[in-house]
């Protein structure tokens, strides 16, 4: 199980230059529209055709430009979910399924009714896709995809067409329905949710190139570049001088921070979760940040501040508001008290990162 | 009655069985060109499809004298075909056919190419990924898709070819029972001064005609039945 990319392609002003290697079974690409990951997918399965390169999926060349090798889609065993699904409109649930197989295949019919079983789809058998919810036209795709036996599964958005409410429960029965499938998974998206909760490892892209690689967790903990935290969530920046093994001076925001940690030299920058901030009341504690509020906003399930650092590079810019968001039930210890006087930045959740 | 028993049908029949193989050869043909040409680059495509589309626009006897410069037994490939294979096509059925099929083909190739545009792409791309051949996409997902445009291609490139008269009369003439459609029948009887004839075939089409209409809007009607009336 692995897959190995190395690709360029131009198309306008656009320019696509990847390259990874995997043997992790569920990969994610996270990425914002426009950075080239469908394309990425699409070279893969054989919809589009790279400039020069070369993929390879368990040692099986499926393209090479140096030995001119170009395999057909048809050829490739690349099962592709499509961000509309791409059902076929005019055959039923079972033809969709049964698309993939030969007629002449005699466990035809059976290895159908085991898709229709497996995702649960029975007694929508008859039925065409322009009659089904879109829960169901994903499981179909999916069912369409597995009937064939991929070596390498390619889901593009799969999510992106669905209702918000419909959207977290069918992530998790979409992995649950991935566990039975042997072959490499990668799931293109832009929602850092979706690619969190799916792959093991994950590339981050952005403007055609590979940014950042690595284990999903690892790479949400500690980013290591401002882009790249940026991609991952991570809402607040501030650029930082190093002071000494322990100590960081942070620009934008008039602070000095003072960690346990050694900080590596080339540092030059902090970021911090706006979910991590602690309120704190009266004396000023170490690595306190004093603020003035600029305004609030008040969602369903979360209060969220934004705030302008006193005594910061004086940067008055609105995309540098510090951002402080506050779930329901964390605001029991604000409530009947004070705005608090100071913002606490905790040690663990202080991301060290380069520009 | 005696009207219609001394009337000679003939012209319905040939006009009906005109309509029918010209209908079926521009089907496939139509289908074949227009799927070719949706993959041409933007230049080729206007160039080509200007020429596919020419019988349509210009004059049916226009487009009947070319057929008889070609067609004729006094030239190349008239001989050749008169005397190598035994084909004559001026002055006999086949010519109805290649008349009405030439002048009827741009409908066919047109609606199916504006059908196919409609497509999806994603449907071909994931047919391919499910390892189909380029034939079982063609056929299984792409045709049926286009199902109501290609129909309504259909019926009214049947309704052109079995009306067609310019390029008929020059390269199959008017020879009763064997080229004589009813549009040629009608202009021959009117000439005659038989406006009783006349009459009763100018009714023959109106009702073929009205009956076409009405499938082809059956046809496409029945996937509009959803779209609010403004």
């Amino acid at each position: 199980m692995s897959i190995a990319v190395d690709i360029r392609k131009k198309l306008g002003d656009f320019s696509l230059d990847i390259s990874f290697e995997s043997d992790a079974k569920r990969i994610g690409i996270l990425g914002p529209s426009g950075c080239g990951k469908s394309m990425t997918l699409k070279s893969i399965a054989g919809i589009e055709k790279p400039d020069s390169g070369r993929i390879v999926i368990d040692g099986r060349v499926l393209f090479d430009q140096m030995q001119k090798i170009n395999l057909k889609p048809q050829k490739r065993r690349v099962g592709y979910m499509f961000q509309n699904y791409a059902l076929f409109p005019t055959m039923t649930v079972s033809q969709n399924i049964g698309a993939g197989l030969d007629f002449s295949d005699g466990d035809r019919n059976g290895r159908i009714a085991d898709m229709v079983k497996r995702f649960n789809l029975q007694g929508l058998e008859k039925h065409l896709p322009g009659q089904l919810s879109g829960g169901q036209q994903q499981r179909v795709a999916l069912a369409r995809i597995m009937a064939y036996r991929p070596d390498i599964i390619l889901l593009d958005e799969p999510f992106s067409a669905l209702d918000e409410h419909l959207k977290e429960r069918l992530q998790h029965e979409m992995m649950s329905m991935l566990e039975g499938y042997e072959g490499q998974v990668i799931l293109v998206s832009h929602s850092r949710d979706e690619i969190y909760r799916f792959g093991e490892e994950l590339l981050i892209m952005e403007g055609g190139h590979v940014m950042a690689r690595g284990e999903t967790k690892k790479l949400f903990d500690d980013p290591g570049t401002v882009s790249v935290a940026r991609m991952t969530g991570c809402k607040n920046f501030s650029d930082a001088e190093r002071l000494n093994t322990h100590t960081l001076h942070l620009t934008d925001w008039g602070i000095t921070l003072e960690l346990e940690r050694e900080i590596p030299e080339d540092v030059n920058a902090i970021g911090y979760r706006a979910h991590a901030f602690e309120p704190v009341w009266g004396e000023r504690q170490k690595n306190c940040l004093q603020f003035r509020a600029s305004g609030i906003d008040e969602l369903p399930f979360e209060r969220r501040y934004y705030l302008f650092p006193e005594n910061g590079a004086g940067r008055a810019d609105t995309a540098e508001l510090i951002c402080w968001f506050i779930q329901d039930k964390d605001r029991a210890q604000m409530d009947g008290k004070p705005a608090p006087d100071y913002l606490r930045l905790k040690e663990e959740s202080v991301m060290l990162l380069r520009k | 009655m005696e009207f219609l028993e001394s009337l000679d049908w003939s012209p319905l029949i040939i006009s009906l069985k005109t309509g029918v193989v010209a209908t079926v050869v521009c089907f496939f043909l139509g289908l074949f060109a227009a799927r070719k040409v949706i993959k041409l680059s933007y230049k080729a495509k206007a160039v080509v499809d200007g020429i596919l589309t020419l019988p349509m626009v210009f004059p049916p006897t226009v487009a009947g004298f070319i057929l008889l410069l070609i067609f004729s037994r006094r030239r190349p490939i008239g001989i050749f075909l008169d005397q190598q294979m035994d084909i004559q096509v001026v002055h006999t059925w086949l010519g109805c056919i290649l008349a009405a099929t030439v002048i009827a083909f741009p409908l066919m190739y047109r609606n199916a190419r504006a059908a196919f545009e409609q497509i999806d792409a994603n449907l071909v791309y994931a047919g391919r990924t499910l390892g189909m051949t380029e034939m079982n996409i063609f056929w299984k997902i792409v045709v049926p898709t286009a199902g109501p445009g290609i129909a309504s291609g259909t019926i009214l490139t049947f309704a052109r070819a079995m009306g067609e008269y310019g390029a008929t009369s020059m390269l199959a003439g008017n020879i009763p029972g064997k080229t004589g459609t009813i549009s040629q029948r009608i202009a021959m009887v009117i000439q005659d001064g038989d406006f009783a004839t006349a009459g009763f075939w100018v009714v023959v089409v109106l009702l073929i005609s009205f009956g076409i209409i009405f499938m082809v809007n059956m046809v496409t009607g029945s996937r509009m039945k959803n779209i609010r009336r403004w």
